[in-house]
């Protein structure tokens, strides 16, 4: 049975200076791609990150929680907004799919 | 064209000096982002989806050649090659690094141009009509009155911390391009009995989650009066507004909750008051403003080349039937470059396509280019012998859409391809539509028809004023579409009604396909707008078309 959405968790938010989106890695660093985010079960471990990150605004803007599913490949945005800022615009290919279609 | 005074000048060094202070305190943590927030968007500066973004001013939409060509370096230097013209006549980068944004923002500088008050509760950029000073309908020029009324509002100390923005419009012509109607402050200019030029001052208009037309303040308010009493509706407001609900704070509400009859007298009383300290040197700063709005040097040459064109070239005759505009001068013509290519972005332009169109504008049209409001670029004044030639150039640069007015000349906003408060994407749905009606072929038969994209409540696509309006929401986590129909942006301003149940993506442009295929078959003739048969009929038959299976149930 698939887990309900709102029981894994992973922190994002944006770089402070190129504004790119960033996940909290499970070494407490930022990464640029959500399957390398640290995925958090449970509210209070949830939380806790959450307050760390927020605590680095030397680094990040904007820390929040999104709900994310596990899969083979890391975790994946559930709601299509999430999807949009893992990938980048629809209208061109600017943001983080370049990358992604050159792995 | 206005051009700097060394006041200006040093202001905006100043400015840009003071916010690359600031940046440099946020990187090194003297500033905290709650700290710095506030201050970056007073320069334009805001936080989106997948990297920061710049809102430059165009002061009224006018740009110059060397300007438009600056932004084309900025594109390419700082960003990814291209620009986003908005539907306040500004332009937005996408992708600007926090670090480069004080170089920008000086290169900016270079050529007269800044990000100030692009964002924040502040009067923002003043928006005039895009055909101001070259319509064949025009009264006065309105920008003379946009640029003065850009110089109080600038850092005006009064007004740096307002309930929430506030956004005024100017218009000197009846026919109104300028959407008076739907913003905080909408200026219309009149005559009087007497022939004396002033306004029509028009309040409490907008979009958003509450969309309201603007209320008559005073019928005729004589121009010489125009700053003490537009002061006098900020200052009211400023007091008046509520600072409890950001979902209440626009003048809207205020004119709503307290009426226009109670506004009137709190700003006609207020006016009485600050009359006497306007010493007449807002009247003097107007004279020399004026003065750098003459019009261009007409040129007097045969015009027999362009007749040629519209008979000989059929693709020629297409695109000028779409994209010229009636000009005071016969002899020329006001020109619109469609930056809404069928499957493009709409109010995207390349570097490239920027400099070609600061090119033609420099050789062929006075040195001047405007941005509309509806995402595209203006030459206001070209002699009509030039027109081929640059019809020509136009399609070089893939800029030559022959689509103005019609289906798939689509205002969108960014939506959630790229808008940090978007509930759902814009571009894709318009680039869907205008493809749809590209293949069809038939949108020059459909005729002139507005459709105006919303990627959320806020409205910023103005979807609340186009015939057909489209707004985006989350349903669920899912992307669904809702179709106003009826609205209209013009003198005649109205706000769509909703039709029903919103589409989903996949669904949304087959709808707006139904929506037109009813309009068809409706309509009297072919001189009969898509807006008129709305308005003969009503919402019925077009309901009808668009939940067919509603009425295949209840048969």
């Amino acid at each position: 049975m698939m887990p309900a959405a709102s029981d894994l968790k992973i922190v994002t938010a944006n770089d402070l200076l190129t504004g790119d989106v960033v996940y909290l890695a499970p070494d407490g660093g930022w990464s640029r791609e959500i399957a390398q985010a640290e995925v958090l079960a449970g509210a209070d471990l949830a939380a806790a990150r959450l307050s760390a990150a927020a605590a680095q605004p030397g680094v990040i803007v904007g820390a929040y929680l999104a709900d994310v599913a596990a899969t083979a490949r890391g975790p994946a945005p559930v709601h299509f907004r999430e999807e949009f800022r893992a990938k980048g615009p629809s209208n061109y290919a600017h943001g983080k799919q370049v990358e992604q279609n050159n792995v | 064209m206005y051009k700097y005074n060394d006041f200006d000048a040093k202001f905006v060094a100043r400015r840009n000096a003071e916010f690359r202070d600031q940046v440099a305190r946020r990187i090194d943590g003297r500033l905290t982002e709650d700290e710095f927030r506030p201050l970056r968007l007073m320069n334009g500066l805001y936080l989106q989806l997948h990297a920061y973004m710049l809102r430059v001013a165009v002061p009224y939409g006018t740009l110059n050649a060397a300007q438009m060509r600056q932004l084309a370096m900025i594109a390419d230097r700082w960003d990814k090659g291209y620009g986003h013209f908005t539907t306040r006549q500004n332009i937005q980068f996408n992708w600007p690094k926090l670090t480069d944004v004080p170089d920008i923002l000086d290169s900016l500088a270079d050529v007269e141009m800044h990000a100030i008050q692009t964002s924040g509760n502040t009067i923002r950029n003043v928006t005039a009509d895009h055909f101001a000073g070259a319509a064949a309908d025009e009264i006065e020029d309105p920008r003379p009155i946009a640029e003065l009324l850009r110089q109080w509002s600038t850092d005006h100390p009064e007004f740096q911390f307002l309930p929430r923005k506030f956004k005024i419009a100017v218009t000197g012509s009846p026919n109104d391009r300028a959407v008076t109607r739907a913003h905080d402050i909408g200026l219309r200019m009149v005559r009087n009995a007497g022939g004396e030029s002033g306004f029509e001052v028009i309040v409490g208009g907008g979009l958003g989650r509450t969309p309201m037309i603007g209320k008559v303040l005073r019928e005729f308010l004589p121009k010489r009066d125009l700053l003490p009493y537009v002061e006098a509706i900020v200052s009211v407001y400023n007091l008046l507004g509520r600072r409890d609900n950001k979902y209440k704070a626009r003048i809207k509400i205020t004119v709503h909750e307290h009426g226009i009859e109670r506004i009137r007298t709190l700003v006609e009383d207020r006016f009485a008051e600050i009359l006497g300290r306007f010493s007449g040197a807002d009247q003097a700063q107007l004279a020399a403003i004026e003065a750098a709005f003459a019009p261009p040097a007409y040129i007097k040459a045969p015009t027999e080349a362009f007749e040629a064109a519209l008979e000989r070239d059929p693709v020629f005759r297409a695109w000028a039937d779409t994209n010229l505009s009636d000009h005071r001068n016969p002899d020329y013509a006001t020109l619109s470059i469609s930056l809404k290519a069928h499957g493009k972005t709409p109010g995207d332009a390349s570097s490239d396509q920027m400099r070609a169109m600061a090119d033609i504008a420099e050789a062929f049209a006075h040195n001047e280019l405007r941005v509309s409001h509806e995402q595209n670029i203006i030459l206001p004044h070209v002699h009509k012998s030039n027109i081929p030639q640059i019809h020509a150039l136009l399609r070089e640069a893939g800029l030559a859409t022959a689509n103005i007015g019609l289906i798939s000349d689509i205002i969108a906003c960014p939506g959630m391809d790229y808008c940090a408060l978007a509930t759902a994407r814009s571009i894709p749905v318009a680039q869907e539509i205008a493809e749809r009606f590209a293949e069809m072929k038939i949108e020059h038969d459909v005729g002139p028809l507005k459709v105006k994209i919303s990627g959320c409540i806020n409205a910023c696509g103005h979807h609340h004023v186009g015939h057909i309006g489209i707004l985006g929401l989350d349903r669920a986590g899912v992307e669904n579409y809702q179709i106003t129909l009826g609205g209209d942006g013009t003198q005649d301003a109205a706000i769509g009604a909703r039709v029903g149940p919103g589409f989903p993506a996949d669904e949304i442009v087959g709808a707006v396909e139904r929506l037109v295929d009813a309009y068809l078959r409706l309509r009297t003739s072919r001189d009969e707008t898509f807006i008129e048969t709305y308005r003969r009929l009503g919402m019925a038959p077009f309901k009808a078309a668009l939940y067919p299976q509603v009425r295949a149930d209840a048969a």
